[in-house]
């Protein structure tokens, strides 16, 4: 039986639809099956990206950008901040017009996609994955594909489905929870990041701006200190202390899985992307242009399959990851770990040693500098981030 | 390997199907979807990963099992039937 399609990716999100967009380039016929009923909403996500990773694929337009950042504050648990200058611009941005534009970028080069679709099994012939079973609108309908890319978040179930370990360890998935606050006064320009074991053990607090009095106030814990205590909680305390008269525009609940690239990410014809593959930036938890590269990288290496009739050839997808960000990962999660070992105390050592660098001096760089001197261990690890 | 009694339940209505409990959960035993969220009992372990996950707390681990807990969504406030 012919495929109705070449390649089906499952999920609309950034890695999803950018996936989806590189392999109808590559020329496969492509459908995307979103379980949502829009694209880009829910939104569940602090929105902050940098300008530079954002250009590889899309020219910036106001109509998703909710702020421009030059500088970020840390605030250390005793209150007191410092307020370095970004290597570059970034950006806050809509997601949930900024997700729409990827999967109308999908579209334009021949995509489909079709929402309220949802997965709930892969479809199986002979002991081989041909295709999905989904629900779309509640009627079940297969659909045949050669290639299957899991872009389903951090769920990850259809990974799972294909025999694909895909569990996140409690170690390393963050639990998340963001209230986007208005009426409230914030520095359109300056991202806030507040650390501490009374703010968010093992994670950190965001206030990212979206224009001059809103923001999305959000924290992250790891869910081995949320045994004891809710993300909700912790932010709920932020929240009546800081901004007791805010109006609340959403609020939400997430999950980061801040590991390692998953350890398998391709598996016969079935490869995941984005969040679903734990590519993320295991020290930010941003996981919007690492999502997009897994998905380009995802997407093109699959069309290739396609076009030349070699299944096998997706496994060049795992290699060209690895090469390209997955390595810069594995470094980023020892710096995460040794990071995560700073309490309140040494965390405040830092700020007050960042406060003694002159203040042109005063960035990202020379405040890990002085980091490095209360944990000498990660010098080997950061110095391979920044020779490479 | 599945337990007998299942000791997991999700707060009916109170979730906000963000996923954080399905990528934590070793037995691939939650079913997510668009609004819908429920324990496949017979993968379930009762091993909490998803109870400590959530940021929420719509998760709830009860030793003695959960038969006795409701699993519909509260009738409306003004119930019209009622």
């Amino acid at each position: 039986m012919n495929n109705d399609y070449d390649i089906i990716v499952v999920g609309a999100g950034p890695a999803g639809s950018t996936a989806a967009r590189y392999a109808a380039a590559g020329g496969a016929k492509v459908l995307i099956l979103e379980k949502d009923r829009d694209v880009g909403y829910p939104v569940r996500c602090g929105e902050a990206v940098s300008h530079e990773g954002i250009v590889q694929f899309i020219t910036p337009d106001p109509k998703w950008i909710a702020s421009t950042v030059t500088k970020f504050r840390l605030v250390a648990p005793n209150g007191k901040s410092v307020l370095p200058k970004l290597d570059g611009t970034g950006y806050v941005l809509e997601r949930r017009i900024f997700d729409y534009e990827l999967a109308k970028l999908a579209a334009n080069e021949g995509a489909e996609v079709i929402t309220k679709a949802y997965v709930y099994d892969l479809l199986r012939e002979n002991g081989k994955i041909v295709g999905v079973k989904t629900l779309i609108k509640d009627k079940k309908t297969e659909i045949r594909a050669a290639v299957i890319i899991a872009a389903d978040g951090v769920e990850s179930r259809i990974g799972k489905m294909a025999g694909i370990d895909t569990t996140c360890h409690i170690r390393d998935m963050e639990s998340c929870a963001q209230m986007t606050l208005s009426g409230i006064d914030v520095e359109e320009d300056v991202l806030e990041f507040y650390l501490g074991d009374s703010i968010s053990p093992g994670g950190y607090l965001w206030v990212f701006p979206k224009g001059k009095h809103t923001a999305n106030v959000g924290l992250g814990l790891s869910v081995e200190a949320a045994k004891k205590k809710s993300a909700i909680k912790y932010l709920q305390e932020f929240v009546d202390r800081k901004y007791p008269n805010a109006a609340m525009l959403t609020q939400i609940a997430g999950g980061v899985p801040c590991a390692k690239t998953n350890p398998e990410i391709v598996k016969g014809n079935v490869i995941i992307v984005g969040d679903a593959a734990h590519q993320v930036n295991p020290v930010s938890g941003g996981g919007i242009i690492s999502g997009m590269i897994g998905g380009m990288i995802g997407g093109q290496t699959a069309a290739e399959s396609i076009l030349s009739g070699d299944i096998n050839h997706l496994q060049e997808y795992e290699k060209r990851w690895h090469k390209r960000l997955g390595w810069r990962h594995e470094i980023f999660y020892n710096i995460k770990d040794a990071i995560a070992g700073f309490h309140d105390d040494t965390l405040n050592d830092i700020c007050n040693s960042a406060l003694t660098i002159p203040e042109e001096k005063r960035t990202l760089g020379g405040i890990f500098r002085t980091a490095l001197w209360n944990k000498p261990s990660m010098i080997l690890d950061v110095a391979k981030v920044f020779v490479s | 390997m599945a337990q007998p009694h299942l000791m997991i339940h999700i707060v009916p209505g109170k979730c906000d199907y963000c996923g954080c409990c399905v990528g934590v959960c070793p037995e691939d035993a939650i079913e997510l979807m668009e609004s819908k969220i429920a324990i496949i009992e017979e993968r379930c372990t009762n091993c909490r990963k998803c109870v400590w996950a959530c940021p929420w707390e719509v998760i709830e681990f009860h030793r003695e099992g959960i038969a006795h807990l409701p699993t519909q969504i509260p009738q409306l406030v003004n119930d019209p039937t009622a």
